[in-house]
């Protein structure tokens, strides 16, 4: 039972993951990049990770999913060409090596997994409460090194996506233009 | 119970399409979901070995990759909006200034 709703969820992750791929309208494309992060957070809860999920739903498919639909309608809808036409064979060679790295990891991942001793899984290990308890004791100091991040980052983008305008501390118009 | 290794498979073939992406794809929002697409595969890795292993460790850090990846996504939107505005375009092919 479980198995056929990680592989009913599996394809539909897959047909959002080449969604993405092969949109022409990066509007489908970020609403094809919405559906592969919310099967993914529902993923998370059938791993028993209940806190990840949530925080899956809130950050990426609320707010990441959010701000790449913001920025498409504020560039507009028509953003180029599918793909390169400079150089036609960056195409051929991309999809090789993409398959060969797919090839490369599944490999490495399929089948040589040690088999944990205990008994794992329990289905509170990923509560809000657990993590809590982790992230508050052992990782308290990356958590809030995380914070400073986030806080450049909110600096950066503000300073990064202002209109831009030249400063002219000489020039007596620029007075009056504003 | 979904054997763990199912769940590395999926997140492979997810990174696979999103590096597919990032080679194929020339505009500069397209390569960024699959830049996402390919963090998020690698925090479903991440999830599955947690779980597997029933250790929480590796749930924290896909916690600080939920953070960074927003961080990411804020300043690097902000890097393309501000290239669309100066050069009115987000084709990667064209966007060459720092090409010798």
């Amino acid at each position: 039972m479980t198995l056929l709703l990680f592989a009913a969820l599996a394809l539909v992750a897959l047909v959002g993951a080449v969604g993405v791929l092969v949109s022409r309208n990066p509007v489908h494309s970020a609403l094809f990049l919405l559906l592969n992060f919310a099967m993914i957070a529902v993923m998370y809860f059938l791993l028993s990770a209940q806190f990840l999920g949530m925080v899956q739903v809130l950050v990426y498919a609320g707010a990441i999913v959010v701000l790449f639909l913001f920025v498409v309608m504020l560039i507009g809808g028509n953003i180029g060409p599918l793909r390169s036409e400079s150089r036609p064979l960056a195409r051929v060679a991309a999809i090789t090596l993409g398959a060969l790295f797919l090839l490369a990891i599944v490999l490495g991942v399929a089948g040589n997994l040690p088999v944990a001793e205990e008994a794992v899984g329990a289905p509170d290990a990923g509560s809000v409460q657990a993590i809590g308890e982790v992230l508050f004791t052992t990782y308290v100091l990356p958590f809030e090194l995380v914070g400073i991040l986030l806080m450049a980052a909110m600096l950066g983008g503000i300073v990064l996506a202002r209109r831009y305008i030249p400063y002219r501390p000489h020039d007596a118009n620029n007075e009056e233009e504003r | 119970m979904v054997p763990t290794t199912y769940f590395l498979i999926l997140a492979a073939v997810i990174f696979g399409i999103g590096a597919v992406g990032v080679l194929v794809r020339r505009n500069a929002l397209i390569i960024f979901m699959c830049v996402e697409m390919m963090l998020n595969s690698v925090n479903l890795t991440l999830v599955a070995l947690a779980n597997h292993w029933g250790n929480l460790d590796g749930q924290i850090f896909v916690f600080m990759v939920m953070a960074v990846a927003a961080a990411e996504v804020a300043v690097g939107l902000a890097i393309i909006m501000a290239i669309a505005q100066h050069k009115d375009t987000t084709n990667v092919d064209e966007i060459n200034l720092l090409k010798w």
